[in-house]
């Protein structure tokens, strides 16, 4: 396991600052091991996500990927029988703490899924809202109507629903749904955005509004995304993860590092073997 | 020696296919028997002064059923303002919040809930509130009819409550949202549909019941004077009439049987619509 080098350089950068360790959104996670009912699916991660970076995790399917972001925003546990030991300390605070609430934790580090999932019963404008209403007991329209114009404009989906703000959110194509759930996520102001999978269930138009989106959206928030598309992480990210599936079945994360020096120079061989395509 | 097998086979096929069908026949003619002699028997009766006319006493031409329709209409309101609240706070808790131990075993006590005959929820009924009350009453008819919708609307309400994929529940929580609040706001209006049509069947059934009426609301020649009184229904009112030796009460009790089973169609077939409706969108 490998810990990110202090002096690493990064191409991908139109933000051409430094890392910084006290950035807003800084996730430090430390031995972090997960487990369905008896089954072990996450063995001992430690890794370091920087703040305001896009950090890509890749590996072949079953290695662990979407579990272990979904232990970064309290998901996992939602489903009955999982356990998580370990520490995931965001901004000095172990997530995992016994005295967190893992709703506020959510409300920091936000989630996209692979399959859109606007609320079919609500249109556009409530669907972004939702995020707000739900939290509260009650809003000023004004100021709903500020936030989601504001979302939608940070989705790169207002131009194409400012007119249609009523109708349901399952109206649209799926890119448009994607991009819906991305101005949700955003409307409750977190401040890491976890994308499981966002494009795979996209055409390669809609994949690519969605890697323009998220090098904008870097520029304010922290973005941690699952990938299994090595060429996207080349595309997009600035530092990547390789996982993979150990002896005993849990997934491990063998290699993290800049994303550039990852790509054309792998440390380990299994991370040189998935890249060139030798297996995976 | 093959062709004699298939020939043999075909006919059997043959009398197996009409076996069926003249079974389908006779289940159907049952309900067109029932529909069809009811409206002929009562459809002469029919008519405006039978819907707003209170009941008229023997040989006075003239006479409705307006204040039993009302009854029934109090009644099933009633009962649904009772059983609502309770049957979809089941369905939820059976849905979302239970572990699987707890879940097996209220599904098994709703379903026994179900299978309890009406009159002895009546009985029931009448030994908590129409003893200690000292009063037959519109209030314990309710809480009767509520008891068997409960069961129902609990089911319906899981059932559909279950088909919300669960990736809508999983996008919710991700929100930062409460349990609570996810379920309330995003995955009950999401299975609003199925609920909705879970309450529809709930009342269509109530709407028919006369047993548990006959030990708790009784009937009344008047009109509904409180929750705490005697309250006619229809059900009942078509019971009296026709077991009575008059004539033309018992024409009444005709047109009151098709009433009922007009309502009931009616409210089923809504269902039907409002479901295909909904489901095609």
């Amino acid at each position: 396991m490998v810990m990110v080098d202090e002096k690493v350089k990064y191409t991908n950068g139109n933000r051409g600052k430094a890392p910084t360790d006290d950035g807003k959104g800084y996730l430090k996670v430390e031995e972090l091991n997960a487990w369905y009912g008896r089954t072990l699916a996450l063995k001992n991660v430690n890794l370091d996500i920087r703040s305001q970076l896009i950090t890509a995790i890749i590996g072949p399917s079953g290695c662990g990927k979407s579990t272990f972001i979904r232990c970064l925003n309290r998901l996992h546990e939602v489903c009955s029988g999982t356990k998580v030991t370990g520490h995931v300390w965001l901004d000095g605070k172990d997530i995992y703490d016994k005295d967190i609430d893992p709703v506020q934790i959510r409300r920091r580090i936000g989630m996209v899924f692979q399959k859109p999932s606007p609320f079919p019963t609500m249109t556009i404008f409530d669907n972004v809202a939702a995020g707000l209403r739900l939290t509260r007991f009650w809003s000023r329209r004004g100021e709903l109507e500020e936030i989601v114009e504001r979302s939608l404009q940070h989705a790169a989906l207002w131009d194409e629903v400012k007119d249609k703000l009523n109708q349901s959110g399952t109206s649209l194509s799926g890119g448009q749904q994607q991009r819906l759930c991305i101005a949700r996520a955003i409307a409750v102001e977190p401040e890491i955005i976890l994308l499981d999978e966002p494009c795979s269930a996209l055409d390669p138009v809609a994949t690519l509004k969605i890697e323009d989106l998220m090098r904008n959206l870097a520029q304010d928030y922290t973005i941690i995304i699952v990938t299994h598309n090595m060429q996207q992480a080349a595309r997009v990210s600035d530092m990547t993860a390789f996982m993979l599936m150990d002896e005993d079945h849990a997934g491990a994360l063998v290699e993290y590092g800049a994303t550039s020096d990852l790509f054309s120079n792998p440390k380990d061989k299994r991370t040189e073997d998935y890249i060139t395509g030798r297996f995976g | 020696m093959l062709q004699r097998g298939y020939t043999r086979r075909k006919w059997i096929s043959r009398l197996m296919l009409v076996l069926s069908g003249l079974a389908t026949t006779i289940a159907i003619l049952m309900l067109a028997l029932v529909l069809g002699y009811t409206l002929v028997q009562g459809i002469s009766y029919i008519n405006l002064g039978f819907l707003t006319h209170a009941s008229a006493p023997v040989g006075q031409v003239g006479g409705g059923m307006r204040n039993e329709i009302i009854g029934t209409i109090i009644l099933v309101l009633l009962g649904s303002i009772i059983a609502l609240p309770i049957g979809l706070m089941t369905g939820i808790f059976l849905a979302e919040f239970a572990g699987p131990r707890t879940a097996a075993a209220v599904r098994f006590a709703a379903d026994i809930l179900a299978g309890v005959p009406s009159i002895v929820v009546g009985v029931f009924a009448y030994a908590i509130l129409v003893r200690p009350l000292h009063s037959y009453s519109a209030l314990s008819a309710g809480v009767a009819l509520a008891i068997i919708m409960i069961p129902i609307i609990a089911r319906t309400a899981e059932e559909s409550l279950r088909l919300v994929p669960n990736h809508m529940r999983e996008a919710a929580l991700a929100l930062g949202i409460t349990r609570w609040r996810a379920v309330l706001g995003v995955i009950v209006p999401g299975a609003l549909t199925g609920i909705v049509t879970g309450i529809m069947l709930g009342v269509a059934r109530i709407a028919g019941e006369t047993a548990p009426l006959i030990f708790t609301a009784l009937g009344s020649n008047f009109g509904f004077q409180s929750l705490l009184k005697p309250i006619g229904a229809l059900p009942l009112q078509i019971y009296n009439y026709a077991l009575s030796p008059y004539s033309d009460w018992k024409q009444q009790a005709w047109a009151g049987a098709f009433i009922l089973v007009l309502l009931v169609l009616g409210i089923s077939i809504l269902v039907r619509w409002l479901s295909r409706r909904k489901g095609s969108r």
